[in-house]
């Protein structure tokens, strides 16, 4: 069995752009925004860095194809560079090929580059693309918030809850993302709300109104690894080394199953059991200190708890109202304000996620700072819930 | 509305078109495992000038690939007189449907008159199967240039001339002599006649009747007032819904009207109780729409604004629908032999058992299914929002996306019944052309149904 990659390559430089409606920036303004603060972090010279990874999602909206936007934009020295995306998914996968160059002995410093342009469209939400030309025949026009919506009706009715009791904790958790938000001045909504407000907003697809869907923004995010050996030998201190990477896409048995009752990430199971098992982690509540996931929209971050493990089934109506997930519960989650309030510029996300993580294990989130963190999960959940790629993610302190 | 102010007018919703209308017609009588040896389409609004639309009714009908398919395209009577060519000449069986969605300028009279609507009828040797419903006594038919209206094939609408001259100079005087050689030949005298078709305004088949003595027959008023004149697919309605409540040993007589006209003679041998119940059902079904402006938007007769994310690219990769075009057009999902999941897409794989090369076609639209989950999404573009889709669960253990069909607002729930309709699903304004598939529309427990 494959041994993985845990503990054996360190996180030596991150760095995030502010992430928002950035009119006065283009893609390569953001990535050079993103790099200067990780370059500037890991201590090296950009021309030490052997390979790197871009993750772009929305690639005609933005940077066009390839790995050339980035090559361009930091003038890197004809640098190796590959161009990866496996939709929101995708920032985590550029990471995730860094990683492995350097765990495998290929590359001494290996960079991971996330960045999304959304804002050029014109229009409100994310880009329409197409899902393939034989899907394009016959599966919905359909937008983000109305796939995920269907995680709400078909969630309800398998545990026969009301609906007003689900949405009330989803009201709960956008609520809790704007709190943390206003801790972050990257943050691209920096807004406090009630959870009135988010039971009282325009609905956008049902039922989900506008203040249960995250922001759609601009941004970069990046990471600078190399082997621990390396960063020891650098005399790194509070060193942030992965525990695990696992990735799991569907292959359409959701989509074509009626056993799949709709109500859960069959993914999201998969690729946290695959981690917790790379990482060693035996018990994630106790063991985790934060964590990230991909509250894309307030039913995905209320579903996934219970498919990471963290909350039983059925259970995460209550354990979210009960405030296990806030900012000061038993397991902190989005403490930066996650995709709700950061913002969500796809092939940044798994990238900003770890920049979470990073900051917070070596004491420099600020405001948000947490008492003594010394393991963060990250997740992401790319596509719909009946057909999508989840990414999970393990970050910890060397001596953790 | 009505010429005198009442009654209603159907039409189609914006994801409907005369060969959709055409799908639900012949879907409800004609069966795919006993293919008809032909099938024609009469229409004037066919929405493709060389694509075989019939064809694509065909497929929709699952019809089996050797069934020959004609449209009957460029006449309002299209479909009797090929009614009685066939009755007087065709052995085998075969499928007529009659369907048009003529729209009218707004404003006109036409606007007034005109509905939208579909019908369809099997001809050929009765068996035990299809017993005998009808039989044609005589027919005949009379070809005159009487430009009463006009259409040319580069426009929407119907330049209608003076209703009086039309009913006077036209109808009225061509009609009579017709009808009197239909009864000769027969051996009939009018007063023997039960029920009389004439596509026309109510009123001038009651003058027709008065001018032939047929005062006695019953007439198909009730479409006048429930759907209004639906071109081709007139006469055709109106023979189903005789057909639909005649006795035994009845008589009907049809006409057919536009430059010319046919008139057929039949005998009724049974009451087809199936169509008399799909004809009452149809008739009050439909979603009552009192905005006209909402009804100009809907069949695009005003330019509405569907913002930028209506400009998205529906451009149709034509070869990848070819390479699946059964399974979209009929909707043929896959039975897998090894551990009986049925599934859409088809693929060389089981979704459940993963084994390959077990799946057989299966049809998928004659199913019901239920709403296993569901959302109303106000952000996607559709040209009456909110588009509403989710996952269909369907008995075998399919689950399939899909956007539905006729829902109103707040309708939907979860483990609601479902069943398939054949609608427009997307069109591409910048190639001129639009693509189907399959939409759940709602079981409504009034029988209501989408």
């Amino acid at each position: 069995m494959a041994k993985g990659i845990r503990d054996k390559v360190a996180i030596i430089g991150m760095g995030c752009s502010r992430f928002g409606e950035r009119w006065d920036c283009g893609p390569d303004d953001l990535m050079r925004e993103a790099f200067s603060e990780a370059i500037g972090d890991a201590g090296i010279e950009r021309d030490e860095i052997d390979a790197a990874w871009l993750g772009v999602f929305f690639q005609e909206q933005s940077t066009g194809k390839s790995g050339l936007p980035l090559s361009q934009a930091l003038r890197l020295p004809n640098t190796p560079v590959t161009r990866v995306e496996n939709l929101c998914a995708t920032g985590t996968e550029a990471l995730r090929g860094a990683a492995y160059a350097v765990a495998a002995g290929a590359c001494d410093y290996a960079l991971a580059m996330g960045v999304e342009k959304l804002k050029d469209t014109g229009y409100a939400g994310l880009p329409e693309r197409t899902r393939g030309s034989f899907e394009d025949l016959w599966q919905p026009n359909s937008t983000a918030p109305g796939s995920f919506a269907q995680l709400a009706t078909a969630y309800a009715r398998k545990h026969g809850m009301d609906m007003k009791d689900v949405k009330r904790a989803m009201a709960h958790i956008s609520r809790k993302s704007h709190d943390n938000g206003l801790l972050n001045e990257k943050a691209h909504l920096r807004r406090r709300i009630t959870e009135d407000d988010v039971l009282n907003a325009p609905m956008v697809a049902y039922p989900l109104g506008v203040l249960d869907c995250c922001g759609v923004s601009d941004g970069a995010a990046c990471a600078i690894v190399t082997t621990v050996e390396n960063a020891i030998a650098m005399g790194r201190k509070d060193m942030v080394v992965i525990k695990a990477m696992q990735l799991a896409p569907s292959n359409g048995w959701e989509i074509s199953s009626a056993n799949w009752d709709g109500a859960y990430t069959l993914t999201t199971r998969l690729a946290a059991e695959r981690a917790y098992r790379e990482a060693g982690i035996r018990d994630p509540l106790r063991e985790l200190s934060l964590f990230e996931v991909h509250d894309c929209f307030s039913i995905t971050e209320l579903v996934v708890m219970e498919d990471l493990g963290l909350s039983e089934a059925g259970s995460a109506v209550s354990d979210v109202l009960d405030g296990k997930f806030d900012i000061d519960g038993v397991l902190p989650c989005q403490v930066d304000g996650g995709l709700k309030c950061f913002g969500h510029p796809i092939g940044a996300s798994g990238l900003r996620m770890a920049y979470e993580i990073y900051l917070q294990l070596q004491g420099r989130a600020g405001e948000r700072q947490l008492e003594n963190p010394t393991m963060g999960m990250t997740h992401n959940l790319g596509g719909v819930p009946n057909r999508n790629v989840a990414s999970v993610s393990v970050f910890g302190l060397h001596a953790a | 509305m009505s010429l005198s102010g009442r009654g209603q007018r159907s039409f189609a919703h914006w994801d409907e078109d005369s060969l959709t209308m055409a799908v639900e017609a012949g879907r409800q009588f004609v069966n795919p495992d006993a293919s008809p040896d032909t099938l024609q389409l009469a229409s004037t609004s066919l929405p493709f000038a060389d694509r075989s639309n019939s064809g694509l009714v065909g497929e929709a009908l699952n019809l089996d690939s050797s069934c020959r398919t004609f449209d009957l395209a460029g006449s309002r009577r299209s479909a009797t007189t090929w009614l009685a060519q066939c009755l007087s000449e065709a052995n085998g069986t075969h499928v007529l449907l009659a369907s048009d969605c003529v729209d009218a300028k707004p404003g006109s009279e036409s606007e007034m008159l005109l509905g939208h609507a579909a019908a369809g009828l099997m001809l050929g040797p009765a068996d035990d199967k299809r017993p005998l419903i009808a039989h044609c006594l005589a027919s005949r038919s009379m070809h005159e240039d009487f430009v009463d209206q006009y259409r040319m094939t580069d426009q929407r609408f119907d330049y209608r001339l003076e209703s009086r001259w039309i009913r006077d100079a036209g109808t009225r005087k061509q009609l009579g002599s017709l009808i009197r050689e239909v009864l000769k030949e027969a051996d009939k005298a009018a007063p023997d006649i039960d029920f009389l078709v004439v596509p026309a305004s109510d009123s001038i088949c009651k003058t027709i009747a008065r001018d032939n003595a047929l005062e006695k027959a019953e007439r198909p008023s009730v479409l006048e007032q429930k759907v209004g004149l639906c071109a081709a697919a007139q006469s055709t309605l109106g023979l189903c819904w005789v057909l639909g409540r005649a006795q035994p040993g009845q008589l009907v007589l049809v006409a057919g009207l536009g430059q010319g006209m046919d008139v057929l003679l039949f005998q009724v041998e049974r009451t087809d109780q199936p169509a008399g119940q799909s004809m009452n059902i149809q008739l009050d079904a439909g979603e009552l729409e009192e905005n006209y402006c909402r009804y100009l938007g809907l069949r695009g007769l005003v330019s509405i604004d569907g913002g930028i994310r209506a400009e998205r690219d529906n451009r149709t990769a034509q070869s990848a629908h070819y390479r699946r075009h059964r399974d979209l057009t009929g909707f043929v999902g896959g039975r897998c032999k090894e551990c009986g999941q049925l599934q859409y897409p088809r693929t060389e794989v089981c979704v459940e058992c993963r084994k390959a090369g077990t799946q057989v076609p299966e049809r998928m639209a004659q199913s019901q299914g239920t709403i296993n989950s569901y959302t109303e999404d106000w952000l996607a573009y559709t040209a009456r929002p909110p588009l509403i889709f989710g996952s269909v669960h369907f008995e075998g253990g399919a689950n399939v996306t899909m956007e539905f069909g006729d829902f109103l607002a707040d309708e939907a729930q979860v483990g609601m019944n479902v069943k398939m309709a054949f609608r427009i699903k997307d069109v591409d304004n910048t190639r001129h052309f639009r693509r189907y598939f399959w939409k759940p529309v709602p079981v409504r427990p009034d029988g209501k149904d989408g």
